[in-house]
């Protein structure tokens, strides 16, 4: 009853004012912007890296090892001389093609298989959904680190591994979805006109179960990002003069004098995931009707 | 916490009569009371200067749609609002004392001390992870009247007078393991625990079945009779009001529109609101009278944001006249009534333009059923649609890995007929398979046994492609105007789906022409095609519903519970609608209610179901004046009649106990347990369902001698 109380100055604006929903918009949707920025900024400096670098990712200039943050170099440079800023900006090119193809494969998979084993329900769906627990069983960084290091050091090989752990979850998800729309009258009311199952599933369930598989895709993302990440940190992930942030911050891991060069490559996954983190949660108030109105 | 109650246990006159003639101060006062919702929108004004009081041992029924205000005025008289919701003005004394003015403490003695509120679902106001007997003890041990022993043994004392049968053993019980009716039960017990000087029950019964809410009504007028509480019913529906409360409000757009005596009021209502209320519901002690449309009124109730400086109720109207653009007072339009209406104000009452207005919109026209192009049209009359010996189990999950199979038989062995341009009304308790027996009649379930025919042809076990063409004679409506129109759809593209997919219309104009007359026959603007469905209220979207099954041109249409979502006044303009539909196309209706006053206005025909078989089939005149089944019976005898000086009269039958479980159904005739006919051939033979009369077939052995 103390709430009664709180809030007098609802009272006075009767309408809401320009102002005021500039505020409210702000607080609704101000961290969601700052995150889908983030994300836009570090793809465009990704696709744009060759034409505002002096540098090449790999050239190789012994005199300049170790550099500290210049004119020159602003990032410094690493071990080898090569220019942190240029590997920096190279490597988000790894980063964000790997983040998106394991995300949106194992999606599209997931949600497939999902799909399938809730609208099948019998045999099919049992098998579906064990294969899928049984996956989940590993912690799934385990599990990726086994299945990369048995096929071999590689990007190509590292993505197979991360996509082998992440589907599951997005099985799990869709079929929850499914089965809940499933039983929504709209479905049996299409069953009714007469439309044929596949036509029920794509037009009128999937539309409708669509909205958290986009959230999760959102956030998952930047998991994507920092598992690919540390997998290279482990020494999976990459071939050796590819730069990508795992393998930088693994470089610098033992130069404590020279901080920039871990620190930046951290910053750079730290800014991403916190970027998808921001847009995943404002795309998921965004589509929760009870989220929103609040 | 201190404050115990001036008017203890030990000092409860015994009779309740006696308080009312005496002048005694009122238990509870409201006067003048406001209340607000602060939202993004703006202010919505949810209660507007409402006034009224309680005497000691009273009854008073508040009723209205929703939206009205009487839920939001029952949650500010025990301060239960939350944010954004605030009383910002008025006045609530409770036995004298300023509730306004009480302090968290003196509000906790308030709530279940002094007031107890009961509300619609008794799952949410029962903590589920708590035994019984924790929730009732500790109700009373909280206020301080008892210790935890004293308390025990009352709770057992209480949850017998509430009517549960082994209250010793049920008091160890989870809230779960009841039924609705149960678990009503005991949100009365814990409500009654304190002895509370007035029991505020919002909707109490509008969740449950007929024959169990009229054994919480029952129980309801006894605790005012014996216990002298006073009680403040909530309700839609008239006739509970009418059975339980000696004095009526009706409330309109947050104000007080109409007050008087419950008798009084329900048979010579003095504003229009309530005339309106009153005659837009059918009755189940009359067949329809002068033709089937029943009386509604136009238009929506107004934008709580912005309230006309006029009579609220003026833009709906039927009886508006130049000065409702002022705002009337509630003035007293006879001795002990008031009404807040310009029109009345002299002391008249309200003729309405009712029978002109009845025989006006009954423009005859010829049936013209629907070309299928499918085959020839069966003549009105034939039969259209045969139901034989239908079963539908549902298996449960096995309890444990060597469990038994279980099987909820939720509709077993059904058999009748639906003619062609006939209305069958199909009714019985929640769980007796209504819903079951329609998803298989459609087939969007398959029988496990049985026959159907649709015009003659055997669709029980069809594939889904066989049946595919048949769809455009059988159509469905449902019950959740919210959840049966896909939110990502278009109205134009809902009800433009079924006519591209059965080629009825080709090409994208002649589609939407055709989609534009469907909005135009269920009475929507055309512009309506663009919008979304959320962008339309309950009514609207049953509307649209009823468009998309008319789309494929149906002769036969089933309608489950196509009504029971919506007001009262909105309820009779579905049912005018679909009665005009069938007047228009010679639709034939299997309509499935849990009301029967609605049933018995627009069937032919009604079929009885009892735990998935039929108990009874007669003609509607014919099943309301001489049941032959004892269900039946028992059945008619529990709904409330919306006019208190019949009611008062009325004999109920009271049906002992609730239906029995469908997994694990009675031997020989189900009914037998509830059945006070019972004898030991009705444990051991199930009853079959013979024609007793022309037409009239009950499942009983013995019919008719109830």
């Amino acid at each position: 009853m103390t709430a009664t109380a709180a809030r007098p100055a609802l009272a006075a604006a009767s309408v809401p004012l320009p102002a005021s929903r500039r505020r409210r918009w702000l607080r609704r949707y101000g961290l969601a912007s700052l995150g889908a920025a983030i994300i836009l900024a570090w793809i465009l400096v990704a696709l744009l890296a060759p034409l505002i670098l002096p540098y090449l990712p790999d050239t190789v200039e012994v005199t300049k090892r170790l550099q500290p943050p210049e004119a020159a170099h602003w990032l410094g440079t690493d071990a080898l001389g090569r220019d942190d800023l240029t590997r920096l900006l190279y490597g988000a090119r790894i980063s964000l093609s790997t983040g998106f193809i394991v995300v949106v494969v194992g999606a599209v998979f997931g949600t497939l298989l999902g799909g399938i084993a809730a609208y099948a329900r019998g045999a099919v769906e049992e098998l579906i959904m064990r294969a899928t627990d049984l996956v989940l069983c590993f912690p799934p960084i385990i599990l990726a680190l086994a299945i990369a290091a048995a096929l071999g050091i590689g990007t190509t090989n590292t993505i197979i591994a991360m996509l082998v752990v992440w589907w599951p979850k997005f099985a799990r998800l869709a079929r929850s979805l499914v089965l809940v729309q499933r039983s929504h009258e709209y479905v049996e009311a299409a069953t009714v006109v007469g439309l044929t199952p596949a036509r029920i599933l794509l037009r009128h369930i999937i539309p409708n179960a669509i909205g958290p598989l986009v959230v999760l895709v959102t956030l998952d993302v930047g998991n994507a990002i920092i598992t690919f990440a540390g997998l290279s940190f482990l020494g999976l992930g990459v071939v050796p003069p590819t730069p990508e942030w795992g393998s930088m911050v693994a470089e610098g891991r033992e130069l404590v004098e020279q901080w920039w060069v871990a620190a930046f490559p951290g910053l750079a996954i730290l800014t991403i995931v916190l970027g998808f983190n921001f847009l995943g949660d404002g795309i998921r108030d965004w589509l929760d009707p009870k989220a929103r109105r609040r | 916490m201190t404050a115990a109650q001036p008017n203890g246990r030990s000092e409860r006159p015994a009779s309740a009569v006696a308080i009312l003639s005496a002048a005694a101060p009122p238990v509870l006062e409201v006067r003048d009371l406001k209340t607000q919702f602060f939202t993004d929108e703006g202010i919505v004004h949810a209660v507007d200067g409402v006034s009224f009081s309680v005497a000691a041992g009273e009854t008073l029924g508040i009723v209205g749609e929703s939206g009205s205000g009487k839920s939001v005025t029952a949650l500010s008289l025990m301060r239960l609002l939350e944010e954004p919701s605030r009383i910002t003005g008025g006045e609530i004394r409770f036995q004298g004392r300023d509730v306004m003015a009480m302090t968290p403490g003196e509000l906790r003695a308030l709530r279940g001390g002094g007031i107890a509120m009961v509300f619609q679902d008794p799952m949410t106001s029962l903590n589920p992870v708590l035994r019984i007997a924790r929730q009732l003890v500790e109700t009373m041990v909280v206020h301080g009247r008892y210790t935890a022993d004293a308390a025990a043994e009352r709770a057992v004392k209480l949850l017998g007078r509430m009517g549960i049968t082994a209250p010793e053993r049920a008091i160890h019980s989870y809230p779960h393991q009841f039924s609705g009716g149960m678990r009503q039960r005991v949100a009365l017990a814990i409500g009654m625990s304190n002895d509370p000087a007035l029991l505020l029950a919002d909707e109490p019964t509008t969740a449950l079945d007929v024959t169990i809410q009229a054994q919480i009504l029952d129980l309801l007028r006894e605790l005012n009779r014996d216990f002298g509480t006073a009680i403040v019913l909530i309700s839609h529906d008239l006739g509970v009001i009418a059975g339980v409360c000696a004095r009526v409000i009706v409330m309109y757009a947050g104000e007080v529109v109409e007050e008087g005596p419950a008798e009084a009021l329900l048979s010579d209502p003095r504003h229009p609101y309530s005339w309106a209320l009153i005659n837009a519901v059918p009755r189940i002690d009359r067949g329809a009278l002068e033709g089937k449309r029943l009386t509604t009124i136009e238009g929506a109730p107004p934008d709580p944001l912005a309230h006309a400086a006029g009579c609220r109720f003026a833009e709906r109207c039927p009886f508006r006249i130049a000065k409702c653009v002022e705002h009337p007072p509630l003035a007293e339009v006879a001795p002990g009534r008031r009404a807040r209406c310009w029109v009345t104000q002299a002391g008249r009452s309200l003729v309405g333009p009712r029978a002109e207005d009845a025989l006006a919109a009954e423009a005859k026209a010829e049936a013209k059923p629907f070309d299928h192009g499918v085959e020839a049209t069966l003549a009105r009359g034939e039969r259209l649609l045969e139901a034989r010996g239908v079963v539908k189990h549902f298996p449960l999950p096995r309890a444990g890995l060597f469990g038994p199979t279980r099987v909820v038989r939720a509709v077993d062995g059904v058999d009748f007929d639906v003619a062609q341009g006939e209305t069958v009304g199909l009714v019985g308790e929640s769980g007796c398979g209504k819903s079951t027996l329609a998803r298989v009649l459609v087939r969007i379930h398959r029988p496990d046994a049985g026959s159907i025919r649709l015009a003659g042809q055997e669709i029980a076990q069809s594939q889904p492609s066989a049946i595919r063409p048949l769809r455009r004679r059988m159509q469905m409506v449902f019950q959740d105007p919210y959840a049966s129109l896909n939110p990502r759809m278009t109205v134009g593209q809902i009800l433009g789906e079924p006519l591209v997919f059965h080629r009825i219309t080709k090409g994208a104009r002649e589609t939407s022409a055709h989609v534009d007359e469907l909005l135009n026959v269920v009475g929507l603007s055309p512009k309506a095609a663009q919008r979304y469905p959320h962008e339309f209220s309950g009514g609207q979207r049953q509307r649209i519903s009823i468009a998309r099954a008319l789309a494929v041109r149906p002769d036969f249409i089933v309608a489950d519970e196509p009504i029971s979502a919506l007001d009262v006044n909105i309820q009779a303009q579905i049912i005018n609608l679909l009665i005009d539909l069938q007047e228009r196309y010679g639709l034939a209706y299997l309509f499935i209610a849990h009301d029967l006053a609605v049933v018995r206005h627009i069937s032919e025909r009604i079929v009885v179901l009892y735990l998935g078989k039929v108990a009874e089939i007669a003609p509607a005149a014919a099943l309301f004046e001489s049941p032959l089944h004892p269900y039946t019976r028992h059945l008619i005898s529990a709904v409330p009649i919306p006019d208190a000086a019949i009611e008062s009269r009325r004999q109920h039958l009271q049906l002992a106990g609730e239906p029995p479980s469908a997994i694990d159904p009675p031997s020989g005739c189900r009914f037998r347990t509830r059945c006070p006919l019972a004898q030991p051939i009705c444990t051991e033979v199930a009853p079959p369902l013979a024609e007793h009369r022309p037409g009239h077939f009950a499942a009983c052995h013995f019919a008719g001698q109830f």
